[in-house]
Protein backbone atom coordinates (compact mmCIF):
# COMPACT_ATOMS: atom_id res chain seq x y z
CA UNK A 1 0.00 0.00 0.00
CA UNK A 2 1.22 3.19 -0.83
CA UNK A 3 1.06 6.23 1.10
CA UNK A 4 -2.18 8.29 1.04
CA UNK A 5 -3.87 5.50 -0.75
CA UNK A 6 -5.34 3.44 2.08
CA UNK A 7 -8.31 2.01 0.88
CA UNK A 8 -11.70 0.44 2.42
CA UNK A 9 -10.21 -2.95 1.77
CA UNK A 10 -7.06 -2.03 3.64
CA UNK A 11 -8.96 -1.01 6.52
CA UNK A 12 -11.54 -3.76 6.87
CA UNK A 13 -8.03 -6.72 6.29
CA UNK A 14 -6.81 -4.75 9.45
CA UNK A 15 -9.91 -4.50 11.62
CA UNK A 16 -10.12 -7.97 10.37
CA UNK A 17 -6.61 -8.79 12.42
CA UNK A 18 -7.69 -6.61 15.04
CA UNK A 19 -10.80 -8.66 15.76
CA UNK A 20 -12.80 -4.97 15.44
CA UNK A 21 -16.24 -5.30 13.18
CA UNK A 22 -16.83 -1.76 11.73
CA UNK A 23 -19.90 0.06 9.99
CA UNK A 24 -19.38 0.46 6.51
CA UNK A 25 -19.30 4.55 7.39
CA UNK A 26 -16.87 4.08 9.93
CA UNK A 27 -14.91 2.26 7.04
CA UNK A 28 -14.66 5.29 4.74
CA UNK A 29 -13.69 7.85 7.27
CA UNK A 30 -10.71 5.64 8.65
CA UNK A 31 -9.81 5.18 5.23
CA UNK A 32 -9.26 8.58 4.91
CA UNK A 33 -7.82 9.18 8.28
CA UNK A 34 -5.41 6.79 7.81
CA UNK A 35 -3.96 7.95 4.65
CA UNK A 36 -3.20 11.26 6.62
CA UNK A 37 -2.02 9.81 9.72
CA UNK A 38 0.34 7.33 7.73
CA UNK A 39 1.83 10.04 5.73
CA UNK A 40 2.66 11.94 8.71
CA UNK A 41 4.40 8.58 10.38
CA UNK A 42 6.28 8.46 6.67
CA UNK A 43 8.82 11.01 8.18
CA UNK A 44 10.28 8.75 10.37
CA UNK A 45 12.49 7.30 7.61
CA UNK A 46 14.69 10.91 7.75
CA UNK A 47 15.40 8.86 11.67
CA UNK A 48 18.88 7.06 11.44
CA UNK A 49 19.63 4.33 12.67
CA UNK A 50 20.21 4.72 16.53
CA UNK A 51 22.12 2.49 18.63
CA UNK A 52 20.85 1.99 22.69
CA UNK A 53 21.97 -0.09 24.78
CA UNK A 54 18.64 -0.27 27.99
CA UNK A 55 20.40 -0.95 31.42
CA UNK A 56 18.20 -4.38 31.82
CA UNK A 57 18.16 -6.35 34.80
CA UNK A 58 16.30 -9.67 35.69
CA UNK A 59 13.72 -9.01 38.24
CA UNK A 60 13.14 -12.64 39.86
CA UNK A 61 10.82 -13.50 42.75
CA UNK A 62 10.86 -16.89 44.27
CA UNK A 63 7.98 -18.91 43.41
CA UNK A 64 5.80 -19.02 46.39
CA UNK A 65 1.91 -19.79 46.92
CA UNK A 66 0.06 -16.63 47.87
CA UNK A 67 -3.66 -14.86 48.02
CA UNK A 68 -5.35 -14.68 44.74
CA UNK A 69 -8.71 -13.94 43.84
CA UNK A 70 -11.01 -16.53 44.63
CA UNK A 71 -12.82 -17.80 42.21
CA UNK A 72 -16.04 -16.01 42.52
CA UNK A 73 -14.10 -12.77 42.18
CA UNK A 74 -12.63 -13.69 38.95
CA UNK A 75 -15.95 -14.56 38.05
CA UNK A 76 -17.52 -11.39 38.75
CA UNK A 77 -17.23 -9.71 36.03
CA UNK A 78 -17.60 -11.79 33.50
CA UNK A 79 -20.91 -11.51 31.00
CA UNK A 80 -21.41 -15.20 31.49
CA UNK A 81 -20.65 -18.49 33.70
CA UNK A 82 -21.47 -22.02 33.73
CA UNK A 83 -20.28 -24.26 36.75
CA UNK A 84 -17.72 -21.65 37.58
CA UNK A 85 -16.00 -21.52 34.70
CA UNK A 86 -16.56 -18.52 31.98
CA UNK A 87 -18.53 -18.97 29.28
CA UNK A 88 -17.48 -17.94 25.34
CA UNK A 89 -18.58 -18.76 22.32
CA UNK A 90 -18.47 -21.86 20.33
CA UNK A 91 -14.43 -23.06 18.81
CA UNK A 92 -14.14 -23.03 15.20
CA UNK B 1 -21.65 23.93 39.61
CA UNK B 2 -20.88 20.80 38.02
CA UNK B 3 -18.31 20.06 35.53
CA UNK B 4 -19.02 16.14 34.96
CA UNK B 5 -15.37 15.80 36.64
CA UNK B 6 -16.43 12.26 38.00
CA UNK B 7 -17.89 9.29 36.28
CA UNK B 8 -18.55 7.59 39.67
CA UNK B 9 -19.27 9.59 43.01
CA UNK B 10 -18.14 6.90 45.92
CA UNK B 11 -16.52 8.14 48.95
CA UNK B 12 -14.37 5.60 50.33
CA UNK B 13 -12.61 5.99 53.63
CA UNK B 14 -8.77 5.78 54.63
CA UNK B 15 -6.98 4.95 57.71
CA UNK B 16 -8.08 7.62 60.58
CA UNK B 17 -4.40 9.30 60.28
CA UNK B 18 -1.35 9.73 58.16
CA UNK B 19 0.39 12.38 56.02
CA UNK B 20 -2.83 13.14 53.83
CA UNK B 21 -5.40 12.71 56.63
CA UNK B 22 -8.44 15.33 56.10
CA UNK B 23 -7.42 15.73 52.62
CA UNK B 24 -10.06 14.34 49.97
CA UNK B 25 -8.27 12.56 46.62
CA UNK B 26 -10.14 11.73 43.11
CA UNK B 27 -9.21 8.70 41.74
CA UNK B 28 -9.02 8.63 37.26
CA UNK B 29 -10.79 5.98 36.16
CA UNK B 30 -8.19 3.70 34.99
CA UNK B 31 -7.21 3.17 38.46
CA UNK B 32 -8.47 -0.06 39.98
CA UNK B 33 -10.61 0.28 43.22
CA UNK B 34 -11.95 -2.68 45.03
CA UNK B 35 -15.37 -2.90 45.07
CA UNK B 36 -16.05 0.29 42.83
CA UNK B 37 -16.77 0.86 39.31
CA UNK B 38 -13.59 1.50 37.14
CA UNK B 39 -14.57 2.13 33.87
CA UNK B 40 -11.87 3.57 31.60
CA UNK B 41 -14.19 6.37 29.92
CA UNK B 42 -15.45 2.96 28.12
CA UNK B 43 -18.44 1.38 27.40
CA UNK B 44 -16.41 -2.20 27.44
CA UNK B 45 -15.86 -1.54 31.00
CA UNK B 46 -19.37 0.74 32.26
CA UNK B 47 -20.33 -2.03 34.56
CA UNK B 48 -17.14 -3.81 35.42
CA UNK B 49 -16.26 -3.48 39.20
CA UNK B 50 -12.40 -4.19 40.35
CA UNK B 51 -12.03 -6.89 42.87
CA UNK B 52 -8.64 -5.29 43.93
CA UNK B 53 -7.17 -2.05 44.48
CA UNK B 54 -4.50 -0.30 42.69
CA UNK B 55 -0.87 0.44 44.62
CA UNK B 56 -1.39 3.97 44.54
CA UNK B 57 -5.07 3.34 46.04
CA UNK B 58 -3.61 1.17 48.86
CA UNK B 59 -1.16 4.05 49.43
CA UNK B 60 -2.87 7.05 49.67
CA UNK B 61 -5.46 5.23 51.63
CA UNK B 62 -3.10 3.79 54.26
CA UNK B 63 -2.00 7.64 54.04
CA UNK B 64 -5.28 8.59 55.68
CA UNK B 65 -7.03 10.59 52.43
CA UNK B 66 -10.34 9.72 51.37
CA UNK B 67 -11.15 8.94 48.06
CA UNK B 68 -14.03 11.13 46.52
CA UNK B 69 -15.02 9.26 43.67
CA UNK B 70 -13.81 8.03 40.13
CA UNK B 71 -13.23 11.01 37.40
CA UNK B 72 -13.99 10.60 33.79
CA UNK B 73 -11.29 10.38 31.08
CA UNK B 74 -10.71 9.85 27.48
CA UNK B 75 -11.41 6.41 26.47
CA UNK B 76 -8.83 4.10 27.83
CA UNK B 77 -7.01 7.38 28.10
CA UNK B 78 -6.99 8.00 24.58
CA UNK B 79 -7.44 11.78 23.65
CA UNK B 80 -6.35 15.45 24.74
CA UNK B 81 -9.79 16.59 25.68
CA UNK B 82 -11.95 13.78 26.96
CA UNK B 83 -14.10 14.90 24.73
CA UNK B 84 -14.02 10.59 23.87
CA UNK B 85 -15.61 9.30 27.47
CA UNK B 86 -18.27 7.03 26.76
CA UNK B 87 -20.35 9.15 29.42
CA UNK B 88 -19.53 12.55 27.85
CA UNK B 89 -16.97 15.43 28.23
CA UNK B 90 -16.03 17.07 31.48
CA UNK B 91 -15.97 20.78 31.28
CA UNK B 92 -13.50 23.44 31.76
CA UNK B 93 -13.77 24.99 35.19
CA UNK B 94 -12.08 28.12 33.89
CA UNK B 95 -14.66 28.49 30.61
CA UNK B 96 -17.44 26.34 30.85
CA UNK B 97 -17.45 26.11 26.66
CA UNK B 98 -13.99 24.50 26.93
CA UNK B 99 -12.23 21.38 27.15
CA UNK B 100 -10.56 20.84 30.24
CA UNK B 101 -7.94 18.63 28.49
CA UNK B 102 -7.35 15.04 28.63
CA UNK B 103 -6.82 12.30 29.49
CA UNK B 104 -7.43 12.94 32.76
CA UNK B 105 -9.70 15.64 32.51
CA UNK B 106 -11.91 14.67 35.13
CA UNK B 107 -9.15 15.02 37.91
CA UNK B 108 -7.50 18.39 36.68
CA UNK B 109 -10.98 20.04 36.44
CA UNK B 110 -12.31 17.91 39.86
CA UNK B 111 -8.77 20.02 42.23
CA UNK B 112 -9.49 23.23 39.95
CA UNK B 113 -13.16 23.19 40.67
CA UNK B 114 -12.24 21.76 44.50
CA UNK B 115 -14.15 19.13 44.31
CA UNK B 116 -11.43 17.45 45.90
CA UNK B 117 -8.54 18.63 46.99
CA UNK B 118 -6.03 16.32 45.04
CA UNK B 119 -6.10 14.31 42.55
CA UNK B 120 -4.14 10.91 40.56
CA UNK B 121 -4.14 10.88 37.05
CA UNK B 122 -2.29 8.97 34.24
CA UNK B 123 0.30 10.23 31.95
CA UNK B 124 1.08 7.94 28.75
CA UNK B 125 2.05 11.04 26.49
CA UNK B 126 0.47 14.43 28.71
CA UNK B 127 -2.36 12.96 29.98
CA UNK B 128 -1.78 14.34 33.36
CA UNK B 129 0.61 17.54 32.67
CA UNK B 130 -2.15 18.61 29.43
CA UNK B 131 -5.43 18.86 31.56
CA UNK B 132 -3.49 20.78 35.03
CA UNK B 133 -2.05 23.03 32.15
CA UNK B 134 -5.72 23.57 30.60
CA UNK B 135 -7.72 23.58 34.02
CA UNK B 136 -4.54 25.73 35.76
CA UNK B 137 -3.51 23.32 38.42
CA UNK B 138 0.17 21.45 38.55
CA UNK B 139 0.83 18.16 37.53
CA UNK B 140 3.21 15.88 37.49
CA UNK B 141 4.83 13.17 35.27
CA UNK B 142 7.37 11.21 37.52
CA UNK B 143 10.31 9.47 36.38
CA UNK B 144 9.66 5.75 34.20
CA UNK B 145 9.40 3.17 37.42
CA UNK B 146 9.19 5.64 40.14
CA UNK B 147 5.50 4.80 40.96
CA UNK B 148 3.94 1.64 40.84
CA UNK B 149 1.39 1.33 37.18
CA UNK B 150 -0.58 -2.09 39.23
CA UNK B 151 -3.80 -2.08 38.89
CA UNK B 152 -3.86 0.63 36.27
CA UNK B 153 -5.58 -0.24 32.90
CA UNK B 154 -3.06 -0.56 30.13
CA UNK B 155 -3.18 1.64 27.35
CA UNK B 156 0.80 1.61 26.59
CA UNK B 157 2.87 0.52 29.32
CA UNK B 158 6.39 1.21 28.40
CA UNK B 159 5.27 4.97 28.38
CA UNK B 160 2.92 5.67 31.63
CA UNK B 161 3.10 6.84 34.75
CA UNK B 162 0.39 7.73 36.99
CA UNK B 163 1.21 11.20 38.67
CA UNK B 164 -0.53 13.64 40.80
CA UNK B 165 -2.56 16.52 40.28
CA UNK B 166 -2.78 19.48 43.14
CA UNK B 167 -3.69 23.07 43.11
CA UNK B 168 0.27 23.69 44.30
CA UNK B 169 3.19 22.54 43.53
CA UNK B 170 4.34 21.35 47.80
CA UNK B 171 0.56 19.54 47.69
CA UNK B 172 1.48 17.67 44.41
CA UNK B 173 4.96 16.95 45.81
CA UNK B 174 3.44 15.77 48.72
CA UNK B 175 0.96 13.10 47.25
CA UNK B 176 3.99 12.13 44.99
CA UNK B 177 5.65 11.37 47.94
CA UNK B 178 2.79 9.13 49.52
CA UNK B 179 2.25 6.99 46.05
CA UNK B 180 6.41 6.84 44.87
CA UNK B 181 8.42 3.87 45.55
CA UNK B 182 9.19 -0.22 44.69
CA UNK B 183 6.26 -2.31 44.61
CA UNK B 184 6.87 -5.91 44.22
CA UNK B 185 3.73 -6.13 41.88
CA UNK B 186 5.03 -4.23 39.33
CA UNK B 187 8.64 -4.92 38.29
CA UNK B 188 10.07 -1.78 36.77
CA UNK B 189 9.56 -0.03 40.13
CA UNK B 190 13.14 1.42 41.34
CA UNK B 191 14.08 2.12 45.04
CA UNK B 192 14.55 6.01 44.33
CA UNK B 193 10.98 6.93 45.13
CA UNK B 194 11.10 4.79 48.60
CA UNK B 195 11.04 7.49 51.80
CA UNK B 196 10.49 10.24 49.32
CA UNK B 197 10.48 13.93 50.29
CA UNK B 198 9.90 15.96 47.20
CA UNK B 199 7.49 18.45 48.46
CA UNK B 200 10.33 20.15 50.59
CA UNK B 201 12.21 20.77 47.66
CA UNK B 202 9.29 23.31 47.35
CA UNK B 203 11.34 26.26 48.14
CA UNK B 204 11.30 28.24 44.99
CA UNK B 205 14.73 28.77 45.39
CA UNK B 206 16.21 28.64 41.93
CA UNK B 207 19.58 30.92 43.07
CA UNK B 208 22.40 29.03 40.39
CA UNK B 209 19.93 26.53 38.73
CA UNK B 210 20.69 26.68 35.21
CA UNK B 211 17.28 26.27 32.98
CA UNK B 212 17.71 25.23 29.31
CA UNK B 213 14.60 26.73 26.85
CA UNK B 214 13.78 24.11 24.45
CA UNK B 215 13.33 26.79 21.21
CA UNK B 216 11.92 23.91 19.21
CA UNK B 217 9.02 23.75 21.83
CA UNK B 218 8.48 27.54 22.00
CA UNK B 219 8.68 27.96 18.90
CA UNK B 220 5.56 25.78 17.68
CA UNK B 221 3.37 27.51 20.32
CA UNK B 222 0.61 30.07 20.13
CA UNK B 223 2.19 33.71 20.48
CA UNK B 224 -0.27 34.00 23.25
CA UNK B 225 1.15 31.22 24.78
CA UNK B 226 4.66 31.85 24.26
CA UNK B 227 4.61 35.58 26.08
CA UNK B 228 3.23 33.94 29.22
CA UNK B 229 6.14 31.31 28.98
CA UNK B 230 8.83 34.04 28.50
CA UNK B 231 7.86 36.31 31.20
CA UNK B 232 7.84 33.49 33.67
CA UNK B 233 11.56 32.43 31.76
CA UNK B 234 12.19 36.22 32.58
CA UNK B 235 10.84 35.37 36.43
CA UNK B 236 13.13 32.90 36.87
CA UNK B 237 16.58 34.80 35.53
CA UNK B 238 15.14 37.79 38.17
CA UNK B 239 15.32 35.38 40.39
CA UNK B 240 18.76 33.71 40.15
CA UNK B 241 18.35 31.19 37.52
CA UNK B 242 20.84 31.08 34.06
CA UNK B 243 18.92 30.65 31.50
CA UNK B 244 20.66 29.01 28.41
CA UNK B 245 19.23 27.65 24.92
CA UNK B 246 18.58 23.88 24.02
CA UNK B 247 17.85 22.44 20.36
CA UNK B 248 17.55 19.62 20.24
CA UNK B 249 17.02 17.58 16.38
CA UNK B 250 15.59 14.57 17.53
CA UNK B 251 12.05 16.21 18.70
CA UNK B 252 10.79 16.82 15.39
CA UNK B 253 9.93 12.91 15.32
CA UNK B 254 9.16 12.76 18.81
CA UNK B 255 4.79 12.53 17.98
CA UNK B 256 5.45 10.29 15.27
CA UNK B 257 7.59 7.94 17.37
CA UNK B 258 5.02 8.01 20.72
CA UNK B 259 2.06 7.48 18.00
CA UNK B 260 3.41 4.27 16.43
CA UNK B 261 4.83 3.20 19.58
CA UNK B 262 1.44 4.12 22.21
CA UNK B 263 -0.71 2.44 18.93
CA UNK B 264 1.26 -0.49 18.99
CA UNK B 265 1.14 -1.52 22.65
CA UNK B 266 -2.47 -0.30 22.63
CA UNK B 267 -3.11 -2.56 19.83
CA UNK B 268 -1.58 -5.65 21.96
CA UNK B 269 -2.83 -4.19 25.56
CA UNK B 270 -6.17 -3.87 24.67
CA UNK B 271 -6.70 -7.58 22.84
CA UNK B 272 -7.59 -8.55 26.20
CA UNK B 273 -11.19 -6.92 26.13
CA UNK B 274 -13.35 -10.30 24.48
CA UNK B 275 -16.07 -9.88 26.12
CA UNK B 276 -15.95 -12.88 27.99
CA UNK B 277 -13.91 -12.74 31.44
CA UNK B 278 -15.25 -8.98 31.83
CA UNK B 279 -16.66 -6.14 29.11
CA UNK B 280 -19.43 -6.03 26.57
CA UNK B 281 -20.28 -10.16 25.09
CA UNK B 282 -19.96 -10.46 21.81
CA UNK B 283 -23.02 -12.79 22.15
CA UNK B 284 -25.46 -11.96 20.03
CA UNK B 285 -25.54 -9.68 17.27
CA UNK B 286 -27.72 -7.45 18.34
CA UNK B 287 -27.03 -4.36 20.76
CA UNK B 288 -29.91 -4.60 22.78
CA UNK B 289 -29.03 -8.21 23.48
CA UNK B 290 -25.52 -7.64 24.34
CA UNK B 291 -27.08 -5.43 27.16
CA UNK B 292 -29.29 -7.98 28.77
CA UNK B 293 -28.25 -8.75 32.01
CA UNK B 294 -25.97 -10.93 33.01
CA UNK B 295 -26.70 -14.93 32.77
CA UNK B 296 -25.58 -17.56 34.98
CA UNK B 297 -28.21 -19.97 34.75
CA UNK B 298 -25.56 -22.36 32.06
CA UNK B 299 -27.98 -22.29 29.41
CA UNK B 300 -25.99 -22.49 26.16
CA UNK B 301 -25.38 -19.37 24.81
CA UNK B 302 -26.63 -17.80 21.52
CA UNK B 303 -23.65 -17.09 20.01
CA UNK B 304 -23.44 -16.40 16.45
CA UNK B 305 -20.53 -17.69 14.87
CA UNK B 306 -16.91 -18.84 16.42
CA UNK B 307 -14.56 -16.81 18.88
CA UNK B 308 -13.38 -14.41 16.46
CA UNK B 309 -16.88 -13.58 14.78
CA UNK B 310 -18.39 -12.87 18.67
CA UNK B 311 -14.99 -11.17 19.36
CA UNK B 312 -15.19 -8.73 17.07
CA UNK B 313 -18.72 -8.18 17.77
CA UNK B 314 -17.60 -7.29 21.53
CA UNK B 315 -15.11 -4.58 20.30
CA UNK B 316 -17.19 -2.99 18.13
CA UNK B 317 -19.91 -2.81 20.63
CA UNK B 318 -17.47 -1.68 23.04
CA UNK B 319 -15.25 0.57 22.06
CA UNK B 320 -15.56 4.06 20.55
CA UNK B 321 -14.05 5.59 17.66
CA UNK B 322 -11.22 6.77 18.57
CA UNK B 323 -10.05 3.50 20.62
CA UNK B 324 -10.56 1.79 16.99
CA UNK B 325 -8.70 4.09 14.99
CA UNK B 326 -5.47 3.56 17.33
CA UNK B 327 -5.98 -0.02 18.01
CA UNK B 328 -6.10 -0.68 14.14
CA UNK B 329 -3.17 1.78 13.34
CA UNK B 330 -0.72 -0.54 15.98
CA UNK B 331 -2.25 -3.35 14.16
CA UNK B 332 -1.20 -2.14 10.91
CA UNK B 333 2.31 -0.44 12.18
CA UNK B 334 2.99 -3.92 13.55
CA UNK B 335 1.82 -5.99 10.70
CA UNK B 336 3.92 -7.93 8.41
CA UNK B 337 5.86 -5.95 6.04
CA UNK B 338 5.42 -1.70 7.87
CA UNK B 339 7.14 -3.16 11.26
CA UNK B 340 10.66 -2.25 10.32
CA UNK B 341 9.44 0.94 8.51
CA UNK B 342 6.99 2.42 11.91
CA UNK B 343 7.80 0.41 14.73
CA UNK B 344 11.17 -0.03 14.43
CA UNK B 345 12.10 3.44 13.08
CA UNK B 346 9.88 4.99 16.36
CA UNK B 347 12.22 2.93 18.74
CA UNK B 348 15.44 4.53 16.68
CA UNK B 349 13.37 7.97 17.34
CA UNK B 350 13.05 7.48 21.13
CA UNK B 351 16.82 6.56 21.87
CA UNK B 352 17.60 9.21 19.65
CA UNK B 353 15.25 11.67 22.01
CA UNK B 354 16.53 9.84 24.42
CA UNK B 355 19.84 10.42 24.15
CA UNK B 356 19.92 14.01 22.76
CA UNK B 357 17.86 14.61 26.46
CA UNK B 358 20.52 13.13 28.34
CA UNK B 359 23.14 15.43 26.74
CA UNK B 360 20.83 18.33 27.66
CA UNK B 361 20.25 17.78 30.99
CA UNK B 362 24.44 16.97 31.55
CA UNK B 363 24.46 20.52 30.72
CA UNK B 364 20.84 22.18 32.40
CA UNK B 365 19.88 21.04 35.92
CA UNK B 366 16.05 21.40 34.13
CA UNK B 367 14.53 21.71 30.39
CA UNK B 368 11.46 24.40 30.44
CA UNK B 369 8.82 24.89 27.20
CA UNK B 370 5.27 25.55 27.34
CA UNK B 371 3.12 22.40 28.60
CA UNK B 372 0.81 22.92 25.79
CA UNK B 373 1.22 24.76 22.28
CA UNK B 374 -2.51 26.30 22.58
CA UNK B 375 -5.06 26.93 24.96
CA UNK B 376 -7.74 25.14 25.45
CA UNK B 377 -9.78 24.70 22.36
CA UNK B 378 -13.90 24.89 23.03
CA UNK B 379 -15.28 21.98 23.05
CA UNK B 380 -16.15 19.96 19.68
CA UNK B 381 -14.05 21.50 18.22
CA UNK B 382 -11.38 19.30 17.54
CA UNK B 383 -12.57 16.07 17.19
CA UNK B 384 -12.66 16.02 13.44
CA UNK B 385 -8.95 15.99 12.40
CA UNK B 386 -7.43 13.01 14.73
CA UNK B 387 -3.68 14.09 13.10
CA UNK B 388 -4.49 17.81 14.24
CA UNK B 389 -5.27 16.61 17.88
CA UNK B 390 -2.34 14.74 17.94
CA UNK B 391 0.34 17.43 16.92
CA UNK B 392 -1.19 19.28 20.08
CA UNK B 393 0.87 16.63 22.09
CA UNK B 394 3.86 17.72 20.85
CA UNK B 395 5.55 19.34 23.92
CA UNK B 396 4.31 16.32 26.23
CA UNK B 397 5.26 13.32 24.58
CA UNK B 398 9.22 13.79 24.47
CA UNK B 399 9.34 13.35 28.01
CA UNK B 400 7.53 9.74 27.94
CA UNK B 401 9.91 8.28 25.13
CA UNK B 402 12.73 9.65 27.05
CA UNK B 403 11.34 8.12 30.57
CA UNK B 404 12.00 11.40 32.50
CA UNK B 405 10.18 13.35 35.30
CA UNK B 406 8.04 16.64 34.12
CA UNK B 407 5.80 18.62 35.96
CA UNK B 408 3.10 21.53 34.71
CA UNK B 409 2.87 24.68 36.97
CA UNK B 410 0.53 27.50 36.14
CA UNK B 411 2.11 30.65 34.92
CA UNK B 412 -0.56 33.19 34.43
CA UNK B 413 -3.56 33.43 31.97
CA UNK B 414 -3.51 34.32 28.11
CA UNK B 415 -7.09 35.78 27.11
CA UNK B 416 -8.38 34.46 30.47
CA UNK B 417 -7.37 30.96 30.01
CA UNK B 418 -4.55 28.86 31.76
CA UNK B 419 -1.13 28.59 30.44
CA UNK B 420 1.36 26.14 32.20
CA UNK B 421 4.54 26.04 32.26
CA UNK B 422 6.74 22.52 31.76
CA UNK B 423 9.73 21.70 33.44
CA UNK B 424 11.75 18.37 32.70
CA UNK B 425 14.23 17.01 34.69
CA UNK B 426 16.79 14.06 34.53
CA UNK B 427 15.86 10.38 35.57
CA UNK B 428 14.78 10.42 39.20
CA UNK B 429 15.47 14.40 39.62
CA UNK B 430 12.06 15.02 40.80
CA UNK B 431 13.45 17.48 43.48
CA UNK B 432 15.02 19.76 40.86
CA UNK B 433 11.72 20.40 38.81
CA UNK B 434 9.79 20.75 42.23
CA UNK B 435 12.29 23.31 42.88
CA UNK B 436 12.08 24.85 39.87
CA UNK B 437 8.19 24.90 39.66
CA UNK B 438 7.58 26.15 42.95
CA UNK B 439 9.74 29.36 41.93
CA UNK B 440 7.31 30.12 38.73
CA UNK B 441 4.26 30.16 41.38
CA UNK B 442 5.92 32.14 44.83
Amino acid sequence: MSNGSVDPDTVRHVAGLARVDLAESEVEAFATQFAEVLEYFETLDEVPAVESEPDLTNVLRTDEMRDSLTQDEALGNAPDTEDGYFEGPPVG
Amino acid sequence: MSHDAFITREVIEGASAGPLADRTVAVKDNISTEGVRTTCGSAMLAEYVSPYDATVVERVMEAGATIAGKTNMDEFGMGTTTETSHFGPTTNPTDDERVPGGSSGGSAAAVAAGEADLALGSDTGGSVRCPAAFCGVVGIKPTYGLVSRYGLVAYANSLEQIGPLAPTVEEAAELLDVVAGADERDAMTRPQGDDADYASAADGDVEGMTVGVLTDLVEGADDRVRSVFEDSIDDLAARGADICEVELDSLAHAVQAYYVIAMSEASSNLARFDGVRYGVSGERSEPEARQSAKRTDGESGGFDGDWNDAFARSREAGFGPEVKRRVLLGTYALSAGYHDKYYKKAQDARAWIKRDFDGALADADVLASPTMPVLPPKLGESLDDPLALYLMDANTVPVNLADLPAISVPAGTADGLPVGVQFIGPAFGEEAIVRAGSAIEK
